[in-house]
């Protein structure tokens, strides 16, 4: 019998560690954003092709994780925990598209050019409509909430595994050899 | 007994395996609560009393009301469309496609400032102009001027308190008068660009308005140099132009007169415009648009703006676009001018709060834009 794996593969730990990054600064990015008058300009011309950014680094990462094998759960995670831990990162791939789509689409409806550097800029995927922009703009900052408590939920759980019950959980990802 | 001593000694603390659970949980609570401090900082919630775009909004509606579907400000307006033949000249300082030689593709918007959508057209009241050019390779440059030389104020700041300075008041209905001395009192720099302002009086009508940019820009030229710019509409004033707004100032029953001049104008021949690039120099202040640069600075003729249909804003995609100055293409840049974000940040908050909203017929309604 082969001996299981341990942790998760070299390019889904560096893609999972990537991630964290960019979303962490895109949610701090968007929150610090809407509530800033002097910086407003310069964190929107981060926030743009950073989103579109995570919107690419998402979609590498669904096939790396469809290709790659996983390692078990050890069995200090109980049956009813894996299905929530199982639920979440499902929620979070969801929101990782969700997200930078709806940011792209809100763009396009309120006619907002999509300029992501220079001259470079991505077609309108959606038809000039308010209303339609109005939905989009609202749904984008619920979903960012959403996307912070699940992140909170995430960095508890696996807090609480490494610190509390101490079953060395977390070097299922640690970019190192554990 | 020595081991009943042990255990009394002992009772007090936790067994070893106990206290590194605790201790393992204060490490949790206070990780996780550095964590939504960083973000509820980050958010501002810990900086109650910093200006965000959302009171900027909020202090609009203060001022003139809450008009559903109409914007905070310039909320009165009628919507024009047009072409820009660059002359080519604009293309020394910047790479932008719009100042290659050729056309683009022109909508606009002309309004009165403030927040009432159906004020009565005042000779005073600030006259804007927003623009969108589109150039053939599809870069869009929004600019949104006013018929004022200077802008009033140099901060957002100092906007917010003025327009808090003119909040009628609950009792009388009117702004209070001491409220905007004091103003003026403590913002000796807006003192001196109102004193500015009033030396130019406007124009008969919006056809022969001059309208500036008012904001420096940065121009980046395809090396890569860049040169502050501002930039003015200069008026093609033509006999016709003057004597139709002219004979609508006489008419003053019509609470539309200025609209309804620019709409008979329009309808007689097209409108136009010299766009004027003024090359700032060394030392000239970008970062305040309420001082002027000085009259000797080198201007560029870019090309010529013409305006030759006109459209009610109940009919107008164009009615739908935020003409927010920050969208602009590659080779035009913003400048440290402070009010530049500002501008950007309080126009997308009115933008998202009008477009969830159903808007009221405007007044100058398809029927009165027709040609009589």
């Amino acid at each position: 019998m082969p001996a299981q794996r341990t942790q998760f593969t070299m390019p889904m730990r560096i893609l999972h560690w990537l991630m964290a990054a960019m979303v962490l600064a895109m949610l701090g990015i968007g929150f610090a954003m809407v509530s800033s008058i002097s910086r407003y300009h310069a964190l929107m011309s981060i926030h743009r092709p950073l989103g579109i950014a995570v919107l690419l680094v998402a979609g590498i990462r669904l096939i790396v994780r469809l290709l790659s094998p996983l390692p078990p759960f050890p069995p200090s995670v109980p049956p009813r925990e894996r299905v929530v831990a199982t639920a979440s990162e499902y929620l979070m791939y969801t929101l990782l598209f969700a997200m930078p789509l709806i940011g792209w689409s809100m763009l396009s409806a309120a006619r907002y050019p999509v300029t992501l550097f220079g001259a470079f800029r991505l077609p309108y995927i959606m038809p000039e409509n308010p209303m339609l922009y109005w939905w989009l703009r609202k749904s984008h900052t619920v979903l960012a909430y959403l996307f912070f408590f699940t992140f909170l939920a995430h960095f508890t759980a696996i807090l609480f595994h490494t610190l509390v019950k101490r079953d060395r959980l977390l070097r299922r990802m640690l970019p190192w050899k554990a | 007994m020595p081991i009943d001593t042990k255990s009394t000694i002992d009772s007090g603390s936790p067994p070893p395996a106990r206290r590194q659970t605790l201790a393992g949980l204060a490490l949790l609570g206070v990780l996780v609560a550095a964590v939504v401090c960083t973000f509820a900082y980050v958010g501002g919630w810990f900086t109650p009393g910093k200006l965000t775009p959302k009171k900027f909004v909020d202090v609009f509606q203060a001022v003139d009301g809450e008009h559903a579907g109409f914007r905070r400000n310039h909320a009165k307006g009628l919507c024009v469309s047009g072409h820009f033949d660059s002359s080519g000249n604009g293309a020394a300082i910047s790479r932008a496609a719009v100042f290659q030689p050729g056309r683009s593709e022109v909508v606009g918007r002309f309004s009165l400032g403030g927040g009432l959508p159906f004020q009565a057209d005042t000779p005073t009241q600030v006259r804007g102009l927003g623009l969108q050019l589109t150039s053939t390779s599809g870069q869009v440059w929004r600019t949104a001027m006013i018929n004022l030389p200077v802008f009033p104020v140099s901060t957002p700041q100092a906007f917010y308190e003025r327009l808090q300075a003119g909040i009628p008041d609950a009792k009388t209905g009117k702004p209070d008068p001491a409220k905007m001395t004091a103003f003026n009192a403590s913002h000796p720099e807006s003192v001196a660009a109102v004193k500015i302002i009033k030396m130019n009086p406007p124009s008969a009508g919006f056809g022969d308005s001059t309208f500036h940019g008012l904001n420096a820009f940065v121009f980046s030229d395809s090396q890569g140099k860049s040169t502050p710019v501002r930039w003015v509409l200069e008026p093609v004033r033509s006999a016709s132009t003057t004597a139709l707004a002219i004979a609508s100032a006489t008419r003053p029953d019509d609470p539309n007169y200025l609209f309804d001049a620019l709409i008979d104008a329009i309808h007689t021949h097209p409108l136009q415009w010299h766009l004027m690039l003024i090359v700032g120099q060394e030392g000239d202040p970008t970062n305040d648009a309420s001082k002027p640069w000085p009259p000797s600075r080198q201007r560029i003729d870019a090309g010529m703006l013409t305006l030759d249909a006109v459209q009610s804003e109940d009919t107008s995609p164009t009615y739908q676009l935020n003409f927010d100055p920050l969208v602009l293409p590659d080779g035009i840049a913003p400048s440290d001018d402070p009010i530049l974000s500002a501008r950007s940040a309080v126009y997308s908050n009115s933008f998202t709060r009008r477009s969830g909203e159903h808007k009221p017929p405007s007044a100058l309604t398809p029927a009165s834009v027709n040609p009589k």
